[in-house]
């Protein structure tokens, strides 16, 4: 699940994840099963069936 | 320089206009009317990536990370946790762009879809889980005075009360209940920043939160809404900067009658005595 939406992913990591979907890594956060990723763990967090992954980044808010 | 400076945690700013960046027609118009409000802050929102469309530009590209201290909200959130998860990852964002702003949050945790009226037990509840994380906490909440306490006493970097409901451009309602929680969050602590947040439609709502004694005024709507948002970015940081001189400068009392500013002696015609 990424931001409510099932989807059959390919990529096994978070990194390639964001890569697949033309995501700059330093310009999102993810969160992994309510979970912050750690930036710098992107490619060693390895996606498993049935994983809840957020991946949000800034907009215009007051 | 007219201000003296504010301190905000561990921040220092000379402009004591805090603007957020929603609901501008153009990234472009938010950027110029940014610039012309004079503000050191500006606060943002995290959200979802959107899906299908990554082409779509960057709220980041327009906001000039050397001018700028980006405060993230956690708008949107109607209970605590989500308003903690959401804290977390704007700090993890913030952190990723090396921007100072990483570790503090303003805290919004709502109660209702259309007053979007701020839920205070969900608001103190999350305010006390995020300080014990580190986090510095600037909070919106209504006006009321005994929960603007009991979140100064919960570690609240900052108070941040409405004047009026999110967007409503009502100005601020109730400036007694301001007056009360300056004087009680202010009395063994002069510095502590009190910051009218929300529901100033126009200039004057601006000067009047200011000529109350609040330290800062945080808006969006009042200029992102405006017909012309520059000209409003301007006449907001001239408002705040009135106020702010004329509560120092100390205003004269209010009579019932009047008092005239001519000498009342020497009129012509008037017959002399003695």
């Amino acid at each position: 699940m990424v931001n409510g939406q099932w989807r059959e992913v390919s990529p096994t990591s978070v990194l390639e994840l964001l890569e697949a979907m033309s995501l700059e890594p330093r310009r999102v956060a993810v969160e992994l099963n309510q979970r912050i990723v750690p930036r710098a763990r992107y490619s060693a967090t390895q996606l498993a069936d049935n994983d809840c992954l957020e991946i949000v980044t800034l907009v215009g808010g007051g | 320089m007219i201000q003296e400076p504010i301190r905000i945690g561990d921040f220092v700013f000379t402009s004591r206009l805090l603007v957020g960046t929603g609901k501008y027609a153009t990234f472009e118009l938010m950027r110029d009317a940014l610039a012309e409000s004079g503000c050191q802050v500006v606060t943002v929102a995290v959200r979802r990536e959107r899906m299908t469309d990554t082409t779509g530009r960057n709220i980041l590209d327009f906001l000039d990370p050397d001018k700028y201290l980006l405060l993230p909200n956690t708008a949107g959130c109607f209970n605590a946790e989500e308003a903690i998860r959401t804290a977390r990852l704007g700090r993890e964002l913030l952190e990723g762009l090396g921007n100072k702003g990483a570790g503090w949050v303003k805290l919004e945790v709502l109660g209702d879809r259309k007053t979007l009226l701020p839920d205070p037990v969900g608001t103190l509840e999350a305010l006390k889980i995020l300080r014990a994380e580190g986090f510095t906490v600037l909070c919106y909440t209504s006006d009321d005075p005994v929960m603007a306490l009991r979140l100064k006493e919960a570690g609240a970097a900052s108070v941040m009360p409405a004047g009026s409901p999110i967007g409503s451009g009502q100005g601020v309602l109730n400036p007694w209940n301001i007056r009360i929680i300056l004087e009680q969050l202010k009395a063994d602590d002069s510095d502590f920043p009190v910051i009218v947040d929300a529901g100033v439609g126009t200039a004057s709502d601006v000067t009047a939160a200011m000529e109350l004694g609040a330290d800062a005024v945080l808006l969006n709507t009042g200029i992102a809404g405006a017909k012309d948002p520059i000209a409003m970015a301007k006449a907001m940081r001239l408002a705040v900067e009135a106020g702010y001189l004329a509560r120092r400068a100390g205003r004269i009392p209010r009579k019932l009658y009047a008092t005239a500013s001519s000498p009342l002696e020497g009129v012509i015609g008037a017959k002399q005595s003695g």
